[in-house]
């Protein structure tokens, strides 16, 4: 299919979830991202699934817990606020290595904050957010057509991998339209022997189970736990390179702040500064080899962000401190224009000596 | 020949169990197995077991389970059965997990009438942690938290569940039972009965609440912790058929 429709970025993501297959979607209301919520209780019931709209963000994650570990593929979403109340269950799901697709349209923080767009729950996506050593495999699409390719491969890197799989987008994303090629390029859905259906003949009952009383048990648990996220690690960064070889700067950025950070680069290049960028598309894991190799040959970096610079120390520790890092960012929801940008570009390069 | 009077049901594991003598956990894991193998259900059923003494429920019932997050069962239990349609599924909770920390998931998946069966346990305390106050202490009753008694102007009056849960339209059956003495233990495996027969007939959310000891916590004995139920949790929890409503007819 090559003809291409105008659509929000949060309805691409329920879209494509439908056609990945995802027929159980678990949610509550929250700004930014209320239209994927609307999407699927509208698409759900006329391809016979269940849209449920929990009492809590905490019912709904759990509600997904239950539909993972049923052996469907099953989503909810959230922004920053009610993605917080979600990390209890986060971590029940990574630790019962349940598959499933989680996404944050993200909003400024702290607090309840801001209902516009932001980067700020960086930390929480890729550090941990709830409590034990685990890890969400992170997808940050820059564009409606990206949301909507990720959202279908998020649904086979989570079987693939039994690993929680997140939408890192944020306000903008979610709310601007552009027009997207409804291609699925999904992978044949796998084989869940592990799944509750109720033993229907098998002789073992299958158990989903994230406690262990012993000692040994619980560390083995976490020991092949690290294993995957460590197959992960060698296996799925991923990140764009833009005009990177001969740049003597390089933005680094993901998202919403990744297109603003092309025009600039652009702009500056019209300027005759050689300028790059560096775009992550999974931030965990993080594209530390691609940045270690393009610092090889740049001067200097600058991270643009919509938080205080959480990604700052990511870049800084992929190229292991070799070149400085510079940072600009924007919180409480404000976006940076290019011209604003572009200015950072130029004040970097002056204080480099370029 | 002689005929065989007594057998272990086939729904529960031949191991022991790791809970305290006196503790009722143990008849009502097997009340709620008998039923599952009288109704024949037994290969198509999922227990969600909740956190507290029977978070390792997995090890003595034999059917597909899966262990929630404190308070989170009905939650889970929700989706399991919106997608095993045809499954039985039941949660098996206490009053510190259900009534306390787990109280807005119960009363919603009430209110929505999901179509799955709660078997709660109400031991007045909570067992696991080491007999800390519930929500459904008694008004004085000393524990670890409440060391000079529950004070109503502080903590409140008991949580009753059942009348709470019984003023939603969404479940069909709710009761109250307890199993300390053989008659009760009688109506107690019929009460249980009826919410799954229910369950299986699609009609709404069930509920059946049992009044349990826990001698341990309570500082009792076995015999003691009995008499304790008879007399003190039955006046304030009266034992009988608080819902008895008609199927969901859409």
């Amino acid at each position: 299919m090559n003809e291409k429709i105008l659509m929000k970025g949060n309805e691409a993501i329920g879209e494509a979830a439908v056609l990945a297959g995802c027929h159980y979607y678990f949610g509550y209301p929250i700004t930014p991202q209320s239209e994927l919520p609307e999407y699927m209780a509208k698409k759900l019931p006329a391809v016979g699934g269940v849209f449920v709209q929990a009492e809590s963000e905490i019912a709904a994650i759990n509600m997904l817990y239950g539909a993972a570990a049923a052996g469907v593929r099953a989503m909810t979403s959230s922004s920053s606020p009610g993605f917080s109340l979600k990390q209890e269950g986060i971590s029940y799901i990574a630790a019962a290595e349940l598959p499933c697709l989680l996404v944050n349209v993200q909003r400024g923080g702290p607090g309840l904050g801001t209902i516009q767009p932001g980067q700020a729950d960086y930390f929480q996506a890729t550090k941990g957010g709830g409590h034990g050593d685990y890890r969400l495999l992170v997808l940050a699409p820059n564009s409606v057509q990206e949301i909507f390719d990720l959202t279908i491969e998020g649904f086979d890197l989570a079987d693939r991998y039994r690993i929680p799989v997140l939408i890192l987008a944020d306000g903008a994303l979610g709310q601007m339209m552009e027009a997207v090629s409804l291609t699925v390029k999904s992978a044949v859905p796998v084989e869940k022997p592990w799944a509750i259906t109720g033993r229907r003949g098998r002789v073992q009952a299958n158990v989903v189970n994230t406690l262990s009383f012993d000692k040994d048990t619980a560390e083995q648990t976490n020991r092949d736990l690290q294993k995957k996220y460590a197959e992960i690690s060698q296996n799925e960064a991923r990140s764009e390179a833009l005009l990177t070889d001969d740049a003597e700067l390089v933005l680094v950025a993901y998202g919403i702040t990744a297109r603003i950070a092309k025009s600039a680069m652009e702009r500056a290049r019209e300027s005759g500064y050689k300028v790059g960028l560096l775009r992550p598309v999974t931030l965990w894991p993080f594209p530390s080899a691609e940045l270690l190799r393009v610092a090889r040959t740049a001067n200097a970096f600058l991270v643009c962000e919509l938080s205080a610079g959480q990604m700052v120390e990511d870049v800084e520790l992929a190229i292991r401190c070799q070149k400085p890092v510079h940072f600009y960012g924007r919180t409480g929801g404000n976006i940076p224009s290019t011209e604003e940008l572009y200015q950072q570009i130029v004040k970097v390069l002056n204080k480099e000596g370029k | 020949m002689q005929d065989k009077l007594f057998a272990i049901t086939k729904g529960l594991k031949d191991v022991s169990t790791h809970y305290c003598p006196g503790c009722h956990h143990g008849i009502i894991h097997r009340l709620v197995a008998e039923v599952l193998e009288e109704l024949a259900v037994l290969d198509n059923t999922i227990l969600i077991e909740p956190v507290g003494c029977s978070v390792l429920a997995h090890n003595y019932f034999d059917v597909d389970t899966i262990q929630a997050a404190h308070g989170r069962a009905p939650a889970v239990a929700t989706a399991v059965k919106r997608i095993h349609t045809d499954s039985v599924v039941f949660t098996y909770q206490g009053d510190g997990d259900l009534a306390a920390i787990g109280c807005a998931e119960i009363v919603h998946a009430a209110m929505r009438g999901e179509k799955f069966t709660t078997i709660f346990v109400n031991n007045v305390i909570y067992g696991m942690t080491g007999g800390q106050m519930a929500p459904t202490t008694l008004e004085n009753q000393v524990t670890a938290t409440s060391p000079f008694g529950r004070k109503n102007n502080e903590a409140g009056k008991p949580m009753r569940v059942s009348e709470m849960l019984a003023t939603l339209d969404g479940p069909k059956y709710i009761a109250r039972v307890a199993v300390n003495t053989p008659g009760n233990v009688n109506k107690a495996k019929a009460a249980i009965k009826e919410a799954f027969i229910r369950q299986i007939r699609g009609d709404g959310f069930t509920f059946v609440e049992v009044l349990s000891t826990c001698p341990t916590n309570w500082g009792m004995s076995p015999i003691k912790a009995n008499k304790f139920v008879e007399e003190s949790m039955m006046p304030y929890f009266p034992l009988g058929l608080y819902k008895d409503g008609e199927g969901n007819k859409a």
